[in-house]
């Protein structure tokens, strides 16, 4: 897990690239994200989905810019450091690392071992932010909140702590304990390499 | 109090700290969450306004004629098809001088059916005698809301606040939400000369005859054309009536800017790349770019539109040696109309000094085609480097 720190340390600039199912609530975390990021001194975030055809069930994409400096250019994402995958199955469905950039991390919600995958030139870290969420005691298949807690163990951007204060704040009145706990259990079983 | 909401949530925000009375609208993608909030505020009792559902834009901005006339403050938004649906109301509001404020989330208008960010719908207003101005990101959406109020009051003409559909409507960053007591000393309550009144009752813009005549009272009326001629002399006197408004707001806020225009790398720039909205803060990577090589270019974002500030484009595109117009929007047939309008100021104000530039015209992003910055970049490379066509180029067009 040493690539964490040299891989965000020169950088001012990050992209992530979140991708989800309509109803997952990519979004909510996205924001999430945004708002720690924010109030750890970036002055710059930007988050953006994808636009007007959104479904339940269907693939959806959200772009969340992270800078040092106000973000002038809200354009979607073309080359991410980051991708995040809510569900395992789209996989099959979206190219996901799509422009990724060499060294980049995929960060996975999946009942699958760690073993089972293998991408070339990116990182990876997987949980099984499904059953976690259950074990957390949320509503089956609400994994929006576990994955901020894998996204953290992979990259080491933000500090669990500011997260799990962003995740309370957002779910305050919806379950802000269950919430957190999701996330803090995901950081601790996150597995990554690569 | 910073605060990380989309664009949509920012006007909402602005529209409530305006503490406006009346807000009459219709749903229509992208405008859809920015009325669905207001009607939450006034829901919760956290906005103590009359929120009137219809069942129609055309209703909707009826709606805010009849209540402006009787002396509230009123709000509405819209978008594309549901602005053109409102149209005759839209030319109605402006000619009996009611100070409406009225958000346009940018949307590329039908046939075909398209729910995509472009600026064809407000720009198809663009002679309807509304003020028009354009945002370029959240902090500019609220501020420009409240300003408007301001404006919009002081001059009685309505005003456009117009953003790029998703780009900002739907898209998250951080902005200032201004403090109530701040927009309140700002802004004081709506007080027009003459409201609606059932104890001094009037009729209002029923037919007045092409020439002037003496009224019940004995005294000589203005026809239509002295009523419209006093619209476009105060649309042209809100110029002065912004420059007053972007003082005040300074005064209170501590956020100043050029009431009518948005300059980035222009002093020095031999290059200057022009446009509306969102796309001239995209523009700014591209102008970085070409900097570190050296070129010189730099951006003159407009964003009042109409009334147009013709001396300040003029004076701040002379000499320079091209101009390149980005749009997205045309006037079809010809050109865009930003391009046409920009052309016209220079003649006015540079014709026969040697020191007009030329100008090139591109079309760009029309009903969501999505804006790349190398494309950008690549389109400023061209023009820069002499390539000036009679006709407008479009740009990522797949033909």
């Amino acid at each position: 897990m040493a690539y964490k720190l040299e891989f965000f340390m020169s950088k001012d600039y990050i992209e992530i690239r979140w991708h989800g199912r309509g109803g997952q609530g990519a979004i909510t975390a996205a924001k999430i994200v945004a708002g720690a990021a924010f109030v750890s001194g970036y002055a710059g975030v930007v988050m953006a989905p994808t636009f007007g055809t959104e479904r339940r069930g269907a693939p959806v994409m959200t772009s969340l810019k992270i800078s040092r400096t106000k973000i002038y250019d809200l354009s979607p994402i073309e080359t991410p450091d980051i991708v995040v995958v809510l569900d395992h199955l789209l996989l099959k469905e979206a190219d996901v690392t799509h422009g990724l950039k060499p060294g980049g991390i995929i960060v996975l919600n999946t009942p699958m071992a760690f073993e089972f995958y293998h991408f070339k030139d990116y990182k990876l870290a997987t949980a099984d932010i499904t059953a976690i969420s259950v074990e957390a005691g949320l509503p089956h298949g609400m994994v929006n909140t576990g994955i901020i807690g894998s996204l953290e163990k992979a990259t080491n951007l933000l500090g669990i702590d500011i997260l799990i204060r962003g995740i309370e704040e957002e779910f305050r009145t919806r379950g802000p304990k269950k919430n957190s706990l999701a996330a803090k259990i995901a950081f601790e079983r996150t597995v990554a390499g690569g | 109090m910073h605060m990380i909401e989309n664009g949509n949530v920012a006007a909402a925000l602005g529209v409530r700290r305006c503490r406006v009375n009346v807000i009459a609208a219709y749903p229509i993608t992208p405008q859809t969450p920015l009325t669905e909030r207001l009607s939450e505020y006034v829901e919760a009792g956290e906005m103590k306004a009359e929120y009137i559902p219809v069942e129609s834009e055309h209703s909707a901005l009826a709606v805010c004629i009849a209540a402006s006339s009787a002396g509230s403050r009123v709000f509405t938004a819209t978008s594309a098809n549901g602005l053109l649906y409102m149209h005759e109301q839209v030319q109605w509001a402006s000619g009996a001088r009611l100070p409406i404020v009225m958000c346009v989330v940018n949307r590329a208008v039908g046939a075909p059916w398209n729910v995509w960010n472009d600026q064809q719908d407000s720009i198809s207003q663009r002679d309807t005698g509304w003020i028009q101005i354009y945002c370029s990101d959240h902090q500019q959406i609220i501020d420009t809301v409240i300003k408007a109020y301001w404006i919009a009051e002081k001059v009685s003409i309505p005003i456009m606040v117009c953003y790029d559909g998703y780009i900002l409507s739907h898209t998250y960053m951080p902005f200032d939400l201004p403090d109530q007591d701040k927009v309140d000393a700002f802004l004081p309550p709506f007080k027009p000369d003459y409201a609606l009144n059932p104890d001094e009752p009037a009729s209002l813009n029923t037919v007045t005859l092409p020439d002037v005549r003496v009224d019940v009272r004995g005294e000589l009326a203005h026809g239509y054309m002295e009523i419209r001629y006093l619209l476009q002399e105060e649309l042209r006197k809100t110029l002065a009536v912004a420059a007053e408004a972007e003082k005040r707001f300074g005064d209170i806020f501590g956020r100043e800017g050029d009431p009518y225009l948005e300059s980035y790398r222009t002093s020095d720039a031999d290059y200057i790349a022009v446009g509306l909205g969102s796309l001239t803060y995209q523009l700014r990577v591209s102008v970085d770019a070409l900097r570190k090589e050296g070129i010189k270019v730099g951006i003159l974002g407009v964003r009042f539109y109409r009334p147009f500030p013709d001396e300040a484009v003029a004076s701040a595109l002379k000499g320079k040696k091209a101009v390149i117009v980005f749009e997205k929007a045309l006037s079809y047939g010809y050109e865009g109309a930003l391009a046409s309008d920009l052309k016209s100021a220079l003649y006015e104000h540079l014709a026969g000094t040697g020191a007009l530039p030329a100008v090139q015209n591109y079309i760009l992003g029309i009903g969501g085609r999505e804006i790349h910055t190398d494309h950008l970049t690549q389109a400023l490379r061209a023009a820069i480097q002499g390539s000036i066509s009679k006709e407008p180029v479009w740009i990522g067009l797949k033909l």
